[in-house]
């Protein structure tokens, strides 16, 4: 078992997909429990679909902008070039942001309310994505484009350095984002009233969670795909708040789990060459249910 | 003494619709405000007002000077925080929030305070245990304790008292006037008639228009006041001599 695991960490792509595997689910879990304490729980589901949507509309962009030119107008390559080049980043990554702070204004305009706005956002990008890859579609095994799109299958496995390096800059933003923000986004999370009531701006703090929310969705789409980014969300936080009772202790733990389950989740995926994001999200599962019988036995006592 | 909020001619609403028209009030340092008024009356977008969240469609809200730093606030509860994970010391903190700015975490003088706030309302033994855990008494000792950590100038209390029971509202009660006493003004909005017991000041709102103002002796003696202790207690005749009504609600109030 070892040789094999020595073997495959030999390749680069194996060690890179650790890598952005830990901080993504570095990332996730430390903004995890601010989400679903705010009852956001939903938001990375819906970013996510989000996401998807604009990285099908980047790959028709490519396509029929590749197309159009056949190859010869510079303007067009530089295009075609900066959308490979980022894995569709450059379009991604501002739809999710804006869709993000329009889910966030949404939550105080009484119109919509937000679970249905979320609802909302979310299907239709789901929906207009779907049909833009069918109809424009680039490769001949659509439904297999879509599949690794929506579960992540093997995405992960090929990261490029740049990728790795992307991934390890928006964990360093993210993680210095909370660090330097951690009692703002804990007052904010706790009683809103009572920050605005002190002079606190909690809105813009609001905003600030959405932005670093998306961040952390673009960011994990390439680990788990953008189906299963809210167990990597949510599974972690419930698991620490069972058995812990502070929020310092709570956030630690979180992390701690997220990053075990993700270390193991992709070493087992490697081995008994399951579907990584699926095998990620099991392990987090039994974190869940492993705590909560803990959890148990401790009141019981 | 000197006056900390003045409330000019205050009519109050949203999106061009007033609720309530007409305010018309002065809160001097020291004093013992209690906010009266029936559900819709706008007491709440009145709470609003006073902590600078919504600005007056006319009149103007006046504040002091020493209290130009921020009003400390007891909101009533809501659902986010009957499940939350935080220690009771972690949640007094972040009553300091706006005194540390921007910098990251607290320093020393700020845990201090919090430390000293959690000393006044007797609550240091609870400081390691989790704030979802405790009773409904100690979990507002312990949101009043974060809004002295803010200001020990001037306390806003939403509904302090609603869900407690009897025994824990008397007691909260008597902890909210003892900090009175010790110089914290107080504005305190309520439907309950036992908060009258308390005040200094009254100021009874009922929709869309300022119902009275003044002393609570003022108001105990006035028409208005004498229909709002019968009809809300439910007790026949109240008397209208106040030492006699004190003893009243404070055993027939459920």
């Amino acid at each position: 078992m070892f040789d094999k695991l020595a073997y495959y960490f030999s390749f680069p792509l194996v060690r890179y997909a650790l890598i952005v595997g830990l901080l993504v689910a570095l990332c996730s879990s430390l903004l995890g429990v601010t989400l679903v304490l705010k009852r956001f729980s939903f938001i990375g589901d819906g970013l996510s679909h989000v996401a998807f949507g604009a990285m099908s509309v980047a790959t028709v962009v490519d396509v029929s902008v590749k197309q159009a030119a056949s190859g010869d107008n510079a303007f067009a390559r530089w295009i075609t070039d900066v959308i490979e080049k980022t894995n569709s980043m450059v379009i991604v990554l501002p739809v999710t942001l804006i869709a993000a702070i329009l889910l966030l204004r949404t939550g105080q305009n009484t119109k919509i309310k937000g679970d249905s706005a979320l609802a909302m956002i979310s299907v239709g990008s789901l929906a207009i994505g779907y049909m833009l890859v069918n109809v424009f579609s680039a490769s001949a095994n659509v439904s297999g484009d879509v599949c690794s799109t929506l579960f992540g299958s093997t995405s992960i496995l090929t990261l490029s350095i740049s990728d790795v390096w992307l991934s390890v800059g928006l964990a360093v933003v993210v993680i210095a984002i909370f660090l330097i923000f951690y009692k703002q986004i804990f007052a904010v999370t706790f009683d809103e009233s009572f920050a605005q009531a002190t002079g606190v701006r909690a809105n813009s703090y609001n905003l600030l969670i959405a932005v670093v929310t998306s961040l952390i969705v673009v960011l994990a789409m390439n680990l788990v795909g953008s189906l299963l980014i809210s167990a990597l969300i949510i599974f972690p936080a419930l698991s620490a708040m069972r058995i812990f009772k502070s929020f310092k202790s709570v956030i630690i733990c979180s992390a701690v789990v997220s990053v075990v389950c993700a270390g193991s989740g992709l070493i087992a995926s490697i081995l008994f060459s399951t579907p990584v994001g699926s095998t990620i999200v099991t392990a987090d599962m039994i974190a869940f249910f492993l705590f909560s019988i803990t959890a148990k036995i401790l009141r019981r006592e | 003494m000197s006056e900390q909020l003045i409330c000019k001619n205050v009519t109050l609403g949203y999106e061009g619709r007033a609720v309530t028209e007409g305010l018309h009030f002065t809160v001097s340092s020291g004093d013992y405000l209690c906010i009266l008024g029936e559900n819709g009356s706008g007491k709440s977008t009145l709470v609003k007002a006073l902590l600078g969240l919504i600005t007056p469609m006319e009149g103007e809200i006046v504040r002091g000077e020493d209290i130009a730093g921020g009003v400390g606030y007891l909101p009533q509860q809501t659902v986010v925080q009957r499940d939350f994970p935080a220690s009771v010391r972690e949640i007094v903190r972040s009553g300091c929030l706006k005194r540390s700015g921007l910098r990251p975490f607290y320093n020393k003088q700020e845990k201090a305070l919090a430390d000293e706030n959690m000393e006044r309302l007797g609550i240091s033994h609870l400081a390691n245990r989790c704030y979802r855990e405790l009773s409904g008494g100690q979990q507002q000792r312990v949101l009043l304790a974060r809004a002295l950590c803010a200001t020990s100038k001037i306390l806003l209390l939403d509904e302090p008292v609603t869900g407690l029971d009897p025994r824990a509202q008397t007691e909260l009660y008597e902890l909210i006037g003892e900090l009175n006493r010790g110089g914290v003004t107080m504005i305190m909005v309520s439907h309950d008639v036992s908060a009258i017991k308390y005040a200094t000041h009254i100021l009874h709102i009922g929709s869309k228009e300022q119902l009275f103002f003044g002393t609570r002796e003022d108001y105990l003696s006035s028409r208005i006041g004498k229909s709002f202790v019968i009809t809300e207690s439910g007790e026949g005749a109240v008397p209208a001599s106040d030492t006699d009504t004190d003893e009243k609600r404070g055993e027939g109030n459920v």
